[in-house]
């Protein structure tokens, strides 16, 4: 029998991979990109067994919201990737320091 | 019905949100410099009478059931009020230095105040939440404003490296914020802050405090407290100097007034599980912010410093857990946001022969020889900001570690008084910098008039002038947050 601590293990797990995408990524931003939006799915799973479970659709509703506003973020997070890279010509996370300290 | 009344309630947020988006379309119609100048003065009347609008909650002292909007999403309480009054002043200011400054770099458009008044938008349901979902919508309508806002230089590489880190990890936080919301919508079963408080008492389990340490990690990312306070330097020093106005007070106000509602209201009954995390948090952002503040060359650097320095201190109101140790943050809070502001502001005047900006503290030695008038008010911040009497900033710390003492943490303010030296150090070095190096005669350039008047206001509200303030605003603190204790 599969419980809710089975969906809140998957949705931890794949919030670590999210955070730790992120973190260790060394390649370019575009896996940063898709580590955001992994973080922000774990969550929904979370949102939704968790509504399943108390039998209540709050959870569900919120998942919804959660949708709506990580494709809004996706959006900006592109087009701010876009005036990047057209100044610099690359979109390497080690290239990105021009500040420091 | 209540509908009706949930209108009444919420009337600022529709005003600000129905003009933003006529606005928006205004926006795409001209094109012309003028055009932005007259559509950010209008943002600015908007934002004025939003103000007007919001003012007599805070003056009633609005509190409990009958501020509740939307069958309880939303609340145009008094503490609301006090926060949605200084977000709005703050976002006023920075609208009001941004066409100086963008257009002589031929970059002023009409998206700036469109963008900072959803930001404001963003903010105000914030500080109005009742609930996680409505802090959520109001953390992100802001975030991805602020985002946008980062970048807003388009053609400059390190406004573009600023929007893209302050992306990114503004992105993690909200992330992490919303791991915390759904394991406390798990285990508390609802989302209503009181449905939570009720649910979350005496000994929680460990789920729940997972998701109360998640929701608390995220909202330390966006007040930018220590550890979660890497991304503050970089996004202040790369976004135009207006933008860094606006980051270092709006959003900062808005998001400490949010922590302060989770923390009373959601967890409640869990004090003593989130007062070690925000006493952490506090002591660890004043050493750090001091600490990291003293190799810094770039002004606005060392002000993200000093303003994760600052995040501290307030910390340690809310760290209190009492209605004076709120009431007191929101007085710092007050007296930070005029000392934030003057402080960037006299950043922006600060310009070469030519009208770029100076920004490196090497550039601005000896300025008080040519500069007398920029010298002093740079001088008054530094030590208002440092703490020392008689300037305002002395009293924001007063009543926050007063506060700490009678809720019994001795040794909280002992440490915080402590760590309030080192930052005097870096305060003092700017002064000494501009007072008694040799003149780089680098700082020559005219500023704006507008700029000099909001100066000017700044450096008298802290001046010692500022403590005919201290009644009055002690006893609105007072009333925004004893609304926010009614059981």
């Amino acid at each position: 029998m599969i419980g809710v601590e089975h969906y809140v293990v998957v949705s931890s797990i794949l919030f670590v991979l999210g955070v730790l995408g992120i973190f260790l990524n060394r390649k370019n931003v575009i896996v940063i990109l898709m580590a955001i939006e992994l973080i922000l799915l774990s969550v929904n799973l979370n949102l939704v067994a968790f509504s399943s479970f108390l039998g209540d659709l709050t959870g569900q509703v919120f998942a919804m919201f959660v949708l709506t506003v990580a494709a809004g973020e996706a959006a900006i997070g592109l087009a701010i990737l876009v005036i990047y890279f057209r100044r610099r010509g690359t979109i390497a996370v080690d290239d990105v320091n021009r500040m420091k300290g | 019905m209540d509908f009706v009344q949930s209108f009444r309630l919420a009337a600022p947020e529709v005003l600000f949100s129905l003009s933003g988006l006529i606005l928006l379309l205004a926006s795409a119609w001209t094109r012309s410099d003028r055009g932005a100048r007259v559509i950010t003065w209008l943002t600015i009347a908007v934002l004025v009478i939003g103000g007007a609008m919001i003012a007599p909650a805070l003056a009633n002292g609005a509190a409990g059931p009958d501020t509740l909007a939307f069958s309880a999403l939303f609340t145009a309480s008094a503490f609301a009020a006090f926060a949605k009054l200084l977000i709005i002043a703050a976002a006023a200011a920075s609208l009001v230095i941004a066409p100086a400054y963008f257009q002589r770099l031929g970059a002023y458009r009409n998206e700036y105040p469109v963008l900072v008044l959803f930001a404001v938008l963003g903010m105000c349901l914030m500080v109005s939440s009742t609930n996680l979902l409505s802090l959520y919508i109001g953390l992100e309508l802001n975030s991805l404003a602020a985002y946008v806002l980062a970048a807003f230089l388009r053609n400059d590489d390190r406004s573009a490296e600023a929007g893209l880190k302050y992306f990114v990890l503004g992105s993690l936080a909200s992330g992490i914020l919303l791991f915390g919301i759904s394991l406390t919508y798990g285990f508390a079963g609802t989302i209503g802050y009181d449905g939570i408080a009720a649910a979350l008492t005496g000994k929680i389990s460990t789920g729940a405090v997972f998701g109360l340490v998640f929701v608390f990690a995220g909202l330390a990312f966006k007040i930018s407290a220590v550890p979660f306070h890497m991304w503050t330097p970089d996004v202040y020093e790369g976004s135009p100097t207006p933008v860094t106005t606006f980051f270092a007070s709006a959003p900062k106000v808005a998001a400490l007034a949010l922590t302060v509602i989770v923390a009373i209201e959601a967890f409640g009954n869990q004090i003593a599980a989130w007062q070690p995390i925000v006493v952490f948090a506090a002591l660890a952002s004043i050493v750090i912010g001091a600490l990291g503040a003293i190799g810094q060359t770039n002004l606005k650097r060392l002000l993200a410093y000093s303003s994760i320095n600052n995040v501290g201190f307030l910390l340690i109101g809310l760290a209190a857990a009492t209605p004076q140790g709120v009431a007191g943050m929101l007085v710092y809070l007050a007296i930070y946001t005029a000392m934030t502001i003057g402080g960037f502001v006299a950043v922006l005047m600060l310009k070469d022969a030519d009208g770029n900006p100076v920004e490196s503290l090497a550039d601005i030695a000896g300025l008080s020889r040519h500069r007398k008038v920029l010298a002093a008010c740079i001088a008054m911040i530094m030590f208002s900001l440092a703490g020392i009497p008689p300037l305002f900033g002395f009293w924001g710390k007063f009543v926050v570690f007063q506060a700490a003492v009678e809720a019994g943490h001795i040794w909280l303010a002992a440490i915080g008084i402590a760590a309030s030296v080192i930052g005097a150090f870096y305060y003092l070095k700017v002064v000494k910098v501009m007072y008694f190096d040799e003149p780089a005669m680098k700082a020559v350039g005219h500023s704006d008039w507008m700029h000099q008047a909001l100066l000017g206001l700044c450096a008298v509200a802290i001046s010692p002038l500022g403590y005919l303030l201290t009644k009055p605003l002690g006893a609105l603190a007072a009333t925004a947050a004893g609304a926010l204790f009614i059981p």
